[in-house]
């Protein structure tokens, strides 16, 4: 789950102890003015959960009230990525003396935490790696540990940090603490701000919050931004379903992760274009007559392959599940079956008789009849 | 990670629904299934099997050397470092959806305790013909048939898929290594692959990938050495990038983990990689034949 730069450091950075600049979130230009005459010189911000939106203008300086006004209407309602512009932040105005990058992420090779600490603050960590490996500092952290202040302190060895190092130190600890706290997959603070007066600041924050531990994080997923979803991606979420509309018209429906992006690659493999991808592998095998629906409520679906290849989820359950919906909605698209596994034999002989189709006996003639079909 | 049947197992939430399943197609498969964890039914038997409180109880009765958990995932971690901390060496971890910072802490007990996870979030392990640990479908006998023939495999439903297509071609296995589909597995594909080039019983192997992370890069790596034919399928070739393929792991960011990466590695090492499922039998039967060179030479044809 992601989070919108105001929410990050509302919730988690000022939570731990970490500055951040004076803001005030506002969804109006009239909200921005006031803001503005508040806080003096400062910057507008449109709040996306994306990167680069200084780039795509959603990131501008104002002097004035009037100002920040009219900046304001620039930005909100413009879209970035997927996202439309509805909340911008005004923040006071900071002098920079230099930039720094500080992160902590999952390293899924050595599968601990990772910390990361760089001087060279303000661009990706990508283009940083890429151009300067040598400036970002890394340090492995036992998960059962806190990092110690001596592990910190060596990390920022040689940089040169002078007063700041302190400051630093402090907030990466801090940084480490609120990733544990709050179950985070990353929490980054890019630029971590020198200012002119001395103090180290949190300009910009980003944060993702593990979808696995959302249970427990309740309160601050609140917090979490709403996905750009499709009003059908919606309906699926709503029913526990993952689903991702594509721009194809042969629509998806499968059990399990691999054997669903399987089927897509062989839609693609015989040149035609898929529609979805959904799951309903693990608990979810049992949902396939609302999956049904949902794959077939895509306007684009023109032909439908069912996949499915029982080991835990079994496909008579499945299948049960795909002649209940079809007496409800009678599709008006042709549908080809491929049928392996647990439960195959009464899973066959219930679309043989009840739908009397005839399942393929591999999946690639299944996938290439309905490719065909919608041509 | 090649279960046998003298493999003493203990099973984790053996009681649920799943697991009372589960354990009793295991038995049947030729599963040595020795003792079942539920603190609440200490002292009962299930489904023929002793229940103990703990992992460490049921080790000092019973013995045990796999553990395989069927246990949610808010309990997952706990039940794995008390599993590791009772000496389990195998550790099957078939729970998907445990929050990434407790998988962190199950390895690190892992780690400190010399036990072997496999998972999280794998379909289990399979001996075709011996015994079976987890929730794959061992015992279908049109998927599953004894053989020579390793099968790695990220997903059950697709690992699935991939042994029923030999089985039909007449090629039996020699084990199953289901791997898991989270980012961070304690078995990875290397592993498996390593398990498997050592393994007397197996002639060939077929690795079964998928889109994100950099298992199939790495274990391009050991690839190189090694004699034994090898084919493999990386399913997600046509993924949408930045978006996350109901595995945890799935997911392609910018160029790590892409689909042409894997392929491009896996070519390089010698590995046939194919475009669909139903070109791995065919592939591997050349290969038996022909030898490790000759399977590229008989499928680029």
């Amino acid at each position: 789950m992601n989070f919108e730069e105001h929410a990050a450091k509302s919730l988690v950075l000022n939570a731990a102890g970490i500055p951040v600049p004076r803001g005030i979130l506002c969804i109006s230009d009239a909200e921005v003015a006031m803001a503005a005459a508040k806080i003096g010189p400062c910057v507008v911000k449109a709040q996306v959960p994306v990167g680069k939106r200084g780039k795509a203008g959603g990131i501008k300086l104002a002097a004035s009230p009037d100002e920040a006004k009219k900046v304001a209407r620039q930005i909100l309602g413009m879209r970035i990525g997927d996202y439309l512009v509805e909340r911008v932040l005004v923040e006071e105005q900071a002098k920079i003396e230099q930039e720094f990058y500080a992160a902590v992420l999952h390293d899924v090779t050595a599968r601990k935490p990772l910390l990361l600490f760089s001087t060279e603050g303000g661009m990706d960590i990508e283009e940083i790696a890429a151009e300067k490996p040598a400036a970002i500092r890394r340090l492995l952290v036992d998960i059962d540990v806190h990092p110690s202040p001596a592990a910190i302190a060596d990390m920022l060895k040689g940089l040169n940090l002078g007063g700041a190092e302190a400051q630093v130190a402090l907030i990466l600890g801090q940084l480490y603490a609120a990733f544990r706290t709050h179950d985070a997959e990353l929490l980054e603070i890019n630029p971590l701000a020198l200012l002119a007066d001395g103090r180290v600041v949190a300009l910009d924050c980003k944060f993702v919050l593990d979808d696995a531990a959302i249970y427990r994080q309740a309160e601050i997923a609140k917090g979490g931004a709403a996905g750009a979803m499709t009003a059908l991606e919606k309906r699926g979420a709503e029913a526990g379903l993952k689903l991702i509309q594509l721009d194809g018209n042969v629509g998806v429906l499968a059990n399990g992760a691999g054997l669903t992006m399987t089927t897509m690659d062989v839609i693609r493999h015989f040149g035609g274009r898929p529609a979805n991808f959904l799951e309903i592998g693990g608990e979810a095998y049992t949902k396939s007559e609302i999956a049904l629906d949902l794959v077939l409520s895509n306007p684009g679906v023109k032909s439908l392959v069912i996949n499915f290849c029982g080991a835990f989820a079994r496909t008579d359950v499945m299948a049960d599940g795909v002649v209940k919906a079809w007496a409800k909605l009678k599709p008006k698209v042709p549908v080809f079956f491929s049928i392996h596994g647990t439960g195959e034999e009464e899973a066959v002989r219930l679309v043989r008789s009840e739908l009397g189709i005839e399942p393929y006996d591999f999946m690639e003639d299944a996938i290439q009849a309905a490719v065909k079909a919608a041509q | 990670m090649i279960v046998r049947r003298k493999d003493r197992v203990i099973v984790l939430g053996i009681t649920g629904k799943q697991g009372t399943f589960w354990t009793e197609k295991m038995i049947a498969y030729g599963t040595n299934v020795v003792a079942g964890i539920n603190p609440k039914r200490a002292g009962e038997t299930h489904v023929g099997v002793p229940i103990f409180a703990t992992t460490a109880e049921a080790v000092t009765a019973a013995g045990g050397d796999v553990g395989v958990m069927f246990i949610p995932p808010p309990m997952a971690k706990d039940a794995a470092v008390s599993a590791a901390e009772a000496g389990i060496k195998t550790l099957v971890v078939l729970t998907e959806h445990i929050p990434a910072q407790d998988v962190m802490a199950m390895h690190a007990a892992a780690a400190r305790h010399g036990t072997r996870i496999v998972g999280p979030n794998t379909a289990g392990l399979v001996t075709p013909g011996e015994c079976f640990v987890g929730i794959m479908p061992a015992f279908v006998p049109s998927v599953f048939k004894p053989g020579r023939i390793g099968v790695i495999s990220r997903s059950g439903s697709l690992g699935t898929l991939v042994c029923l297509n030999l089985t039909r071609a007449g090629i039996g296995q020699s084990a199953f290594i289901g791997i898991g589909g989270d980012p961070m597995l304690g078995t990875t594909t290397r592993d498996a692959l390593e398990a498997l080039d050592k393994d007397a019983g197996t002639d060939a192997i077929v690795i079964v990938g998928e889109i994100g992370g950099g298992m199939e890069e790495n274990a391009a790596e050991y690839a190189k050495k090694m004699n034994k034919p090898m084919v493999a399928f990386i399913a997600g070739a046509a993924a949408p990038p930045g978006k996350k393929m109901g595995h945890a792991g799935a997911i392609v960011t910018g160029n790590a983990g892409s689909y042409a990466s894997k392929r491009q590695a896996l070519e390089a090492a010698g590995v046939v990689v194919v475009d669909t499922p139903s070109q791995i039998a065919p592939a591997v039967a050349t290969g038996l034949q022909a030898g490790r060179g000759g399977t590229k030479a008989a499928v680029s044809q």
